[in-house]
């Protein structure tokens, strides 16, 4: 078990930087969770971590040795690949022996620590088979076990549940979790899924275009999003976020409505994000402004209605209990005073206040 | 499996028929005409021809040339297979590390192929002739003794080194799609695991190789057995002393010099059997070891 420390580290390829210096200190058995959209660097930050990529700039710290420029075999770390990487010819036992067998232990502590492995993700039964005679989760719980058997400072994960159908994700999620409470084990985890990013995470990295935009709790990104990106990728459906332009404690929004709100930003233009659950029906008021539904996607116990602000073509998503009566065409008033209101800078998309109802 | 239905019986043989034809014309039939010649016995003009059962092969397997033959062939076959296996191996590995230029390394690593073998063996003679070779004079200046022409060791050496040559590519061109068959993330997890790399070779890319490997191991076991008829001829002509006959070379020179045709058929039909037990050899009893995905 370690501490991971990354300090301000970087990737180029070929002159052009992908990776434009990521810093952060992930404690000795916390669990932090890279997400973010496809090509956005997460898997290339968690590689270099590994050692199968190098770094361009910046230092990385395991336990208490800068391993910059240390083979991945010396960084004492264990990584499950996405596509598992089982060793195709050899058993599940064999697999799950191999750094067992290179690190010189005696074939007693390799079949205990195998064993051992085997039970706490329920592989006896397969010990002996081949890879390609186990289903999809039996892989990924082989992988799981090649990497826990070698009690490494530290875990790395890549998109592990991506290839899994739905079902077993959610299975395979909890287990992971599980394990992670029982082993104490220092984790990295890259995703591109938020519901695992904020299910497994102790503190989540949320990158974009190879800068982590934020990193914190997920609870603290969810409800204190540091950026327009950042509230647009956490939440589902997404934040609805539209330009506004405040004047004077009055929020102009598009078609021209004017609302008041408690607690209004500085004046100018600027974004207004606001999450599909804070929006709040009501049946009139100051603060109030018109919107028409034009289609509504029930769920079951939730209803989302996907409306226009009456007067303009600015979407908006709203979440309605499963039993309110809604259909297409009917308009709906909606209230901002009593919503959670999140401020955006027009330039740079940076948090300008949180606003909370008081 | 998919199976086609064809509308009715006589298409499906049609469509076959060209391939059939060639399989019967330019293999079961020069086969049974080994078979035909090799009990019987012709006389000098090749006028007459009289049944004799089984004496050709009784001749033929009491004879000790054809039994140097036979040890030639093996040691012969043996090197060829081996070291066009092991040498290619190793190149196509190392054209796996190298980031500029693959395509030209390759390319050009595939051309000897493409060279007949009598020219193969034209190009080798001229390298290593004792009195013009290029390459026998320094070869006599570090003081090498070196003279194919009268040392059967250097003859067998030349004509193993010029056979290797050739086949080479055509198993580097097999080795090369083999690599990039197996998953990066396997070697990645190898040394993750802590394997060097030469361990993960050893452990992961060798046996996810075997396929491969097995399969070259057949082509390159024929290959040294007929194929080098060629170079062999070009080379040595089977000397100096027979030291170099291999036993295709035997066949021809028995039949198409000598023009005992009945000993040649004979001699033709026992390598047929030969290269027909080494290959269900090999299937039986090598493939065992083999992985396939």
């Amino acid at each position: 078990m370690a501490r991971i420390e990354l300090q301000d580290v970087r990737k180029s390829y070929a002159g052009q930087e992908v990776i434009h210096g990521v810093t952060i200190d992930i404690a000795n058995g916390e669990f932090v969770v890279i997400v973010g959209p496809s090509g956005c660097g997460k898997s290339t930050l968690l590689r270099m971590v590994a050692g199968l990529e190098e770094i361009s700039a910046g230092t990385i710290r395991i336990g208490d040795r800068v391993v910059n420029t240390l083979e991945p075999r010396e960084r004492n770390i264990a990584m499950v690949f996405q596509n598992y990487a089982l060793y195709p010819h050899m058993s599940v036992r064999d697999n799950m022996a191999y750094g067992l067998k290179i690190a010189g232990l005696s074939k007693a502590d390799i079949d205990a620590a195998v064993a051992r492995a085997a039970s706490m993700l329920e592989l006896e039964p397969f010990l002996d088979r081949k890879p390609r005679a186990l289903s999809g989760g039996q892989r990924q719980r082989v992988a799981m076990g090649r990497a826990l058997v070698r009690e490494p400072a530290a875990f790395l994960l890549d998109e592990p549940l991506s290839n899994l159908d739905a079902k077993l994700r959610v299975q395979m999620r909890l287990q992971i979790k599980d394990l992670h409470l029982r082993t104490g084990q220092t984790t990295l985890y890259v995703t591109h899924d938020q519901v695992e990013a904020m299910t497994l995470a102790d503190r989540l990295v949320v990158m974009d275009r190879g800068i982590a935009q934020q990193i914190a709790t997920p609870h603290e990104v969810y409800t204190t999003p540091a950026n327009e990106f950042v509230a647009g990728f956490i939440g589902s459906p997404a934040m609805n976020i539209f330009d506004v332009r405040s004047e004077g404690g009055i929020l102009v929004l598009p078609g021209g409505h004017r609302v008041t709100v408690a607690d209004p930003p500085p004046d100018g233009d600027l974004r207004l994000g606001l999450r599909p659950e804070d929006v709040e029906t009501v049946s009139d008021g100051a603060d109030a402004f018109p919107v028409v539904i034009h289609s509504v996607e029930w769920l079951g116990a939730d209803a989302y209605g996907y409306c226009v602000i009456d007067n303009s073509d600015t979407q908006l998503t709203v979440r309605m209990p499963g039993n309110a009566p809604a259909a297409r065409g009917d308009r709906l008033k909606i209230s901002l005073s009593r919503s959670r209101l999140h401020f955006f800078s027009k330039e740079d998309g940076r948090r300008l206040k949180a606003q909370r109802a008081s | 499996m998919r199976r086609t239905v064809f509308p009715h019986k006589l298409l499906p043989w049609l469509l076959l028929a060209p391939q059939l034809a060639i399989t019967l014309i330019f293999f079961y039939w020069p086969a049974a005409q080994a078979f035909r010649q090799s009990v019987l016995k012709e006389d000098p003009f090749g006028l007459s021809s009289a049944f004799v059962g089984l004496a050709n092969f009784r001749k033929v397997l009491s004879d000790p040339a054809y039994l140097n033959a036979v040890q030639v062939t093996v040691v012969f076959s043996l090197l060829v297979a081996f070291s066009a296996l092991a040498i290619a191996l190793f190149l196509a590995v190392q054209a796996e590390k190298i980031i500029r230029g693959k395509g030209f390394y390759r390319t050009m690593m595939i051309w000897p192929y493409a060279v007949a073998p009598a020219i193969a063996g034209m190009l080798w003679l001229f390298m290593f002739n004792p009195s013009f070779g290029t390459l026998a004079w320094p070869l006599r200046q570090i003081g090498i003794n070196w003279n194919p022409l009268l040392d059967g060791d250097d003859a067998m050496i030349l004509v193993v080194a010029a056979a290797t040559w050739k086949q080479i590519s055509y198993n580097f061109l097999f080795f090369v799609a083999g690599l990039q068959a197996i998953p990066k993330s396997l070697l990645e997890a190898a040394a993750i695991d802590g394997a060097s790399r030469r361990h993960a070779f050893w452990t992961i890319v060798f046996p996810l190789l075997t396929p491969t490997t097995f399969f070259l191991l057949v082509v390159n076991t024929v290959y040294a057995l007929f194929d080098t008829f060629g170079i062999i001829h070009a080379v040595t002509g089977g000397g100096p002393g027979k030291s170099t006959e291999t036993l295709v070379y035997k066949v021809y020179n028995d039949g198409f010099v000598n023009l005992i045709m009945g000993d040649s058929a004979a001699q033709s039909v026992i390598l047929m059997v030969i290269v027909i037990a080494l290959t269900a050899f090999q299937f039986r009893f090598i493939e065992r070891r083999v992985h396939y995905g």
